[in-house]
Parts: structure tokens; sequence; C-alpha cells
């Protein structure tokens, strides 16, 4: 029935039926905003400092080489990310063939290990002193590394492969909640006309699946983009890295906010043309059947390609690495002489990360909920702004949220005073909330990235037709966009878990006295070069972040399954 | 659905955990933020808490520290800063978040060229920047840093990246040495002799020495140590080298300092003092010494054997804080001359 409280309201043509869930849901994005502009805003002002002589400088020594590395390396990263994640996900979801289901889960794993860890257990196990080139060495009879060439991980090119590898499960667990929840509709007629599978990925599933697959580049890119640790190990010149030394050797904090602001403009503008270009394509699909397809057998060597295609991504993205940690632990006896107060790191880090998913879950998704049930330009804005913390190097937003932190912390003392509590000292500042409000800002781009790619998939005539029949956001929300939206949520929710589990920047600069994560744990063996020592904590990240990827793999599954059956 | 009510379940609990967590910073502690690795130096803080009862709270992180300092501000739960690299030493106290430390233990213990002449920071130790050079392929037993540019090393010559801070403090002292013009020549000359494109840490010179990619490379003195005594995987590195300690030409080694800040607001100051006075104390030096393989800055205490057999180090006596004049000058050539790419 409809509540007489609330009349049809226009915007852009548009019906909305406003209700109190529509303020809540708009609210939630507006806050979503504001909390990702504050670091922002503190950036700009640190960018207004004086700079004297730095940018002709930086103009003619140093952005041009770094411009170019950079794109280079962006450029090789999404070749290699979207090849390997986005037929992986194609191949799971629609093949039935020997190892998939352990496939579809093991392969999103190479995220959880640091990316900075797999490049140093690389070079160990590549470089010229490692097993393999020892062992060519023995075999060919060489006497030293002068002798021959082999390729040197400690390069652009391996910098390209090397993310690639670590960062392709953005792209496939975008794509694959898509290729999940593709329309039969589309789908079965096609296959029913005789077109192959291949004909049907080519013309139909990558096309619809592109918005997904592109918020997983996306992803992976501002990922590339934002790493320091592997790049500068491995000798490549990036924007970000720059951006470091000009604020620590060229004593510039001011020239390095530029620099960010500057980098942050380039990646908004490439967002922008990427989305321009999307909406002259116009992929507003009516997927009214997202019931998921029957998946088609492999037969003959196809049978067998298909399991090896999606086992070398992970056995060099994660099993390779996995087990050379687990080697260390074994040899170093770190399970047997077990630090225990590891146990008390991995406690705080999930509790870090669930708290901090469960924020950015909850915004991110309402934030693009809120735009669904009310077209209305600050919502838009709000949207579009608040997934930004994603954009600049964690160590960045962490210095940029520092002064707001301390802002707030004022206000609430005199608001203290004010209620005769007294001054209360730093609240946030150096606390665990402000290691929340770090990962919340930092990853709300993953949760609403997944959150839009998923609700694209929405008819909106599916919305007209319920709110005809009297829905309220809340209903709309409860009976159609959760569910369907399901695939993407627990994808975004396995990501920014993930994500959590490992930041390292932002966690550095903005814990509380004492307070240990695994990720700082293991970074403070890494930066004395020993990081083998913090094997065992890293295994730790990966178990964890195991658990979620089987169970969510699992669900996604079954919900498949009850589907179809529910249905023959 | 269900699983996301579990999972929000989780989160309830787990804000429990966070809000009760973390162990706050009482009154009567000393609240130490760090550069230097929390693992390196906690078995020095046990050994102060053990012995004066004063608990000692961390953080440690890799840059940044000083931003956050100043942004707490006169909230800031900071007594002490401990921070490596003349360089960053000098943003500490640009940054306005440092005061003078008075006291005579230091002034006697400290000498004149590894501290502040106001007093805002103490050097505590010390680590020069030398040469890793193969025992089968460098017959030099001595060398300058002035040398490093001799074509006759052209292709044999490995180096970390040539923004790293200790890199960018060598050639800073270069500058402070011979000036900009003659140091852009070196970088030059430096460059071209490079074997591959300046990438890795301090091990992999001992590394891609031990690799035959390179005969010589420029690191730091305790990665040799902690390679040879405490990391079997990497004992061979450092027995495939052996350790240089060059000269300028009209100078000596070029050393940096491991330094001590006292925080502008330090809450605990009498207790900050106490800490910053026990680590030049005999017990912390040693432990500087025998731990972390640096040298010392207390007259009279022993390097580590495996130091000691590098040679005897004649330091530079240039005041490290006309070396950190230098350091922009010096990150600027390094771009000039394409050192890194």
């Amino acid at each position: 029935m409809p509540n007489p409280r609330a009349g049809p309201f226009w915007i852009e043509g548009r019906p909305v039926v406003m209700r109190w869930q529509t303020f809540v849901f708009g609210g939630m994005a507006v806050a979503a905003a504001l909390l990702a502009t504050a670091p922002l805003a503190s950036l700009i002002v640190l960018a207004f400092g004086e700079t004297g002589d730095l940018w002709p400088h930086l103009a003619r020594y140093v952005i041009p080489a770094a411009l170019v590395e950079t794109a280079l390396l962006l450029a090789g990263v999404a070749a290699v990310t979207i090849i390997i994640g986005a037929s992986t996900a194609w191949l799971v979801t629609t093949f039935a063939f020997p190892g998939r289901d352990a496939l579809s889960w093991l392969l999103p794993l190479p995220l959880a290990i640091p990316t900075y860890i797999v490049a140093y257990v690389y070079v160990d196990i590549l470089d010229a002193i490692g097993p393999v080139q020892s062992a060519l060495r023995t075999v060919f009879g060489w006497r030293s590394a002068a002798d021959y060439w082999f390729p040197n991980v400690r390069s652009l090119a391996g910098a390209i492969l090397l993310f690639g590898f670590v960062l392709y499960p953005y792209v496939y667990l975008a794509a694959r909640a898509m290729f999940q929840t593709q329309s039969p509709l589309f789908v079965e007629p096609a296959r029913m006309l005789g077109a192959s599978p291949l004909e049907l990925a080519r013309r139909i599933s990558s096309p619809l699946a592109r918005p997904a697959i592109t918020v997983g580049v996306s992803l992976s890119l501002l990922e590339t983009l934002n790493d320091i640790g592997a790049s500068e190990y491995l000798g490549v010149q990036t924007l970000t890295l720059s951006i470091f030394t000009t604020w620590l050797n060229r004593g510039s904090l001011a020239g390095a906010a530029q620099m960010a602001c500057l980098m942050l403009l380039i990646v908004i503008a490439l967002i922008a043309l990427e989305r321009q270009a999307r909406r002259r394509r116009g992929f507003a699909v009516s997927a009214t059947d997202p019931r998921h397809l029957s998946r088609i057998a492999l037969t003959g060597p196809a049978r067998w390609i298909a399991p090896i295609a999606c086992l070398v991504p992970v056995a060099l993205g994660f099993l390779l690495p996995a087990g050379y940690l687990l080697r260390e632990v074994m040899v170093r006896g770190l399970l047997v002489g077990f630090d225990t107060s590891l146990a008390g790191y991995a406690l705080t880090t999930v509790a870090l990360a669930s708290i901090a998913t469960a924020v950015t879950l909850v915004l991110g998704f309402s934030a693009v909920a809120a735009l669904r049930y009310a077209k209305h330009p600050l919502i838009a804005t709000s949207v579009n702004i608040a997934g930004i913390g994603y954009a600049v190097p964690g160590t960045v937003l962490a210095l940029g949220l520092l002064s707001p932190l301390v802002l707030a912390d004022e206000v609430i003392n005199t608001l203290a005073q004010a209620f005769g509590v007294g001054r209360v000292g730093l609240v946030l500042a150096g606390s665990g909330a402000a290691l929340v409000i770090a990962y919340v800002v930092r990853f709300l781009a993953i949760a609403i990235g997944f959150a839009q790619a998923g609700f694209s998939r929405v008819s909106p005539e599916l919305d007209e037709a319920a709110r005809l029949l009297g829905a309220g956001p809340g209903t709309l929300a409860r009976t159609i966009h959760l569910p369907l939206a399901q695939p993407a949520i627990f994808g975004a929710a396995l990501l920014v878990f993930v994500d959590c589990l490992k930041e390292l920047p932002a966690t550095l600069l903005l814990r509380p006295l004492n307070v240990e994560t695994l990720a700082t744990y293991i970074y403070q063996f890494a930066t004395r070069g020993s990081f083998e020592q913090g094997s065992l904590a890293a295994l730790i990240i990966v178990v964890v972040g195991i658990l979620p990827v089987i169970r969510i793999t699992q669900y996604a599954d079954i919900a498949t399954r009850l589907r179809l059956d529910a249905r023959s | 659905m269900k699983t996301i009510c579990a999972f929000a379940r989780g989160a309830a609990v787990a804000s429990t955990i966070v809000a009760a967590g973390p162990a706050l910073a009482q009154s009567g502690d000393v609240n130490v933020y760090t550069y230097r690795e929390s693992k390196l130096i906690q078995p020095l803080f046990d050994a102060f808490t053990k012995q004066t009862g004063i608990k000692v709270n961390v953080i440690s992180a890799s840059s940044g520290l000083e931003q956050r300092i100043k942004a707490e501000g006169a909230n800031s739960p900071a007594d002490v800063l401990l921070t490596v690299d003349i360089g960053r030493i000098e943003d500490a106290v640009r940054a306005g978040i440092t005061q003078p430390i008075k006291s005579d233990v230091l002034d006697k213990v400290v000498a004149p060229q590894y501290r502040d002449p106001e007093g805002h920071w103490y050097g505590i130790s010390m680590r020069a920047r030398v040469v890793y050079a193969s025992k089968d392929r460098a017959r030099e037993t001595a060398l300058s840093y002035e040398d490093l540019a001799d074509p006759k090393w052209k292709g044999k010559i490995c180096i970390r990246s040539g923004q790293y801070i200790y890199n960018n403090a060598l050639f800073a002292a270069f500058i402070a040495h011979h000036g900009e013009a003659k140091t852009e020549e070196w970088l030059r000359g430096l460059k071209a002799n490079l074997a591959q494109k300046p990438s890795g840490g301090d091990r992999e010179v001992g590394r891609d020495i031990a690799a035959g990619k390179c005969d010589i490379g420029v690191a730091n003195t305790y990665y040799w140590a902690l390679m040879l005594n405490k990391e079997p995987e990497r004992k061979a590195w450092a027995e495939a080298t052996k350790v240089i300690l060059p000269k300028f030409q009209n100078g000596g080694t070029h050393v940096n300092l491991s330094a001590v800040v006292l925080a502008r607001y330090a809450p605990n100051k009498a207790n900050a003092m106490k800490l910053i006075e026990w680590l030049v104390g005999d017990e912390a030096q040693h432990m500087y010494a025998d731990l972390n393989y640096e040298y010392p800055v207390r007259a009279g205490i022993a390097v580590n054997s495996t130091i000691a057999g590098y040679g005897k180090l004649n330091a530079d006596t240039i005041a490290l804080s006309k070396i950190a004049d230098h350091k922009k000058a010096a990150a600027n050539l390094v771009d000039k001359v394409g050192f890194d790419n």
C-alpha cells in the first residue's frame, strides 16, 4: 500500500518516492564523500606551501622520465591483469572442468600476500645467485652470471609481471561476480543459435562484464600506482617514488603534496575518460532474469587446458611465494619458537579489518543505492568523490588525515568542556578509530566500484515496477538490490577485508602506541632485509584471508545451485 | 543475508576488542616515536625498563613521524623521537617539534660533531658508508670515494638508488668536500661505471658481487656483519666479499648517525631525559655495538669484533649538520645525471 505521507517527487524527470530511507542512504553518501575529502583538503592546504625553484627542476629532470616509466608500468599491468583475471573468471563461470571448484577459490589468493614480499621472494628465487640460475649454471657449466644472459627480475618488465600476477584477482573477482549473474536472456538464445563459447564471450559476456572488468583494472592500477616497496626494490622509478624523494630528499613537503595533487588529477581525468567512453557504448542491460547459467562441461583437450590455464596464475601468484614462506617458517623454526605476541597482533589485525570492512561496505553500497533512489546531483557528486582516497598513496593519505583527526579531537574537546567534562586530549588521533577511518577512506573505492558494477546489472525497470507497487527504498534494497547485488557485495567484502589485513603505509604512521598489526610486524623484518623472519605473520594473513575466500566462493556456488533447483 | 548478519556480529565483537585492546599510555611511562624498527631497539627498551621500572611505549614508522608529532601539537603523547640520517634529523628540528636537551651527561659523552650546537639532537650511534669488494676480483685494499668514478671500474660497480637516504647523505658529503660541479662530474663517472641500473637494497650489493654481476659496491657497515653472523642463507655473500673503509681524498670515511630528539611538548620529560641519558650509557652503547653492529658514539666502548675487522675507522671530520645543508643539492644532482634511470 502506498504510504500517504510519501508524495511523488520529480528530479530529472524521474519519479522519486521520498521516504526517510532515502535521506538515510543519501546521508551516508554525503558522509562518505566528506570522509574522503578530509585528507585531500589538508593535502591541498599543504600544497599551497612555498616550493621555490622546485618545479623547473622536476619538469626538466624528474617528471618526464617518471611519467614514461609509470605509464609503461600501468599499461603492462593492465594488460596482464585483464588477460589473466577476465579469462580465468570466464573459464570458471562458463565451464565445468576438473578442479574448477578448487580453482575458483584459489584464484583470488595472490591478493593475500603483500606485493613487496612477493617481490623479495622472486628476487631470491630468480636472481643470479638463486636456485634457478644456480641450477642452470651447474647444468651448462657456466662459471658466473657474467657468462650468460638471464632476464633480470629487478627491472620494469619484472615489475609488470609481478604486479600482474599479484593483482589480477581484482579483475577476476569483479568479472566473476558479473559472469555469474549473466542474464540467460542473452546467452541461452545465442547458445541455441549455435554460437560457440568463444563467440559468446566476445560478443555478449565481455561487453556485459566490461563495467566490472574496468572496475577491477582500475583498482589494480591504483594499487600499482600507490606501491612504494616493490617498485623501489625492483628499481622502477614511478611517479609515486618521486613524490617521496621530493618530500624526504628534496625536503619539500609542499612540493610532494603538489605532485600528489597532480597525480590525483591525472587519475581523475583517466577515470572520467573511461566513464565517458562507456556511457557512449550504453550498457543499460535489462537483466530481468539474472539467474545463473548451467556450466558447459568441457571435453577433449579443452578439459585439461582450462584447469592448466587457471592453475598457472595461482601457482605463480600464490602457491610459489606462499610455499617459499612456508619453507622459511619450517627452516627457521618459526612455529617451534612461536612468537606468542603474534596471536595478539593477528587478533588486532582481524578486529580492525572487520570493523573497517563493515563500515566501508555499508557506506559504499548505501551511497550507490542512494543514487538509485534519488538521482540528486548532491548524491551523484558525493558518490563520485567518495572513492578518491584510493587514488593517493597510503602514506600521503595518512599524512592528510593527521590534521582532520586532530581537528575533530579539538571539536570533541570543546564539546566536552561545554558539557563540563573537561579536556579529554586526543581521542581519535593515535587511536584504533584513526586506523579504521584511514582504511575506510582508502578502500571505499572498492565498495563503490563493486556496488556500481553490481547495481548496473539490475534493470531500473525492476525498481520502477516495485515502486508502482508501493515499495520504498528499504523494501527495494531488501527484496531486489541486496539479493541481486550479492555477488558484488561478497567480492567487495573480500577485497576490502584482505586489503585492510595487509594495509601497511597508513597503519605504520597512524597506529596507536604499542599497536602492531600483522603487516607492520612483517615490515619491521623486511626493512632490516630479513623479511623471511616475518614469514609466519605473512602466512597468517594468507590463512585469515583464505577463510572468507572459501566461504564466499562456496556460498556463491550454493546460491547458484539453489536458484537453479528452485526453477527446474 | 545470513553471512552478512554473521559478519556484522563479528564486527561488533571486534570493535570491543579494538576499543579495549591497545594499552593506553600512562603518565609515568615514556613514549617513543621511532624510525628505527621496534624489533631492533626493543632489547634496549626492555633493559631500560628492567633497570628503572619505567615502561616504554613505542610506535615505529618509516616516514612522516615529524608530521604526526606536529599535527598532534601540544597534546602529542610523543616524548622522544629516535631517528636516523642527518638529513632527517635536521628535518625534525626544522619542523619545530624538538626542544633543546640540556644534559651534562650527554655533552660529556657525545663529541661535538655528532650533536647539534643548540642541543636539539644528539647522535647515539654511527654507521659508515663503505665499499664491499669481491675477494677474488678486486685486489685493492684501500680506496677513496673519488676512485669510484675511475673508468677502470667501468661496468663493475653496484649501488642502490641514488635517492636512498644514505646515498643521498654520501653525495651531500661529497658536495661538502668538493662543491657541486666536481660532484656532478663524479656522479656521472660513477653512473658510467655501474654494472646495472640501481635497484634492490644494501644486501643486494653483496648478493650481486657474489653472483659475479659486479666487483665492488657501496653499502652500510652493519649489513655485512649481519649477513656474516646472523643470516646463514646470506653468509656466502659476505664471505665472497671484503669490506673496505674508503676515505675522501681530503678527509675521512663518511659516517651517518642515529640520533635522539626530545619532543617539544614531551608530557613525560623527566622520564624521557632518563631514557636519553641511558641510551648513551655503557650498557646501551654495548648493545648498539654488539646487537646492531654500529659504531658506539661513546668513546671507550669497543666496536664489535667483526666491525673491528674492517680496520680502524677514521671518520670524516666535517660536521654532519654541514653535510645536511647539501642534501637537496645532492638529490637534484642525482636527478640531473639520471643516476637512477
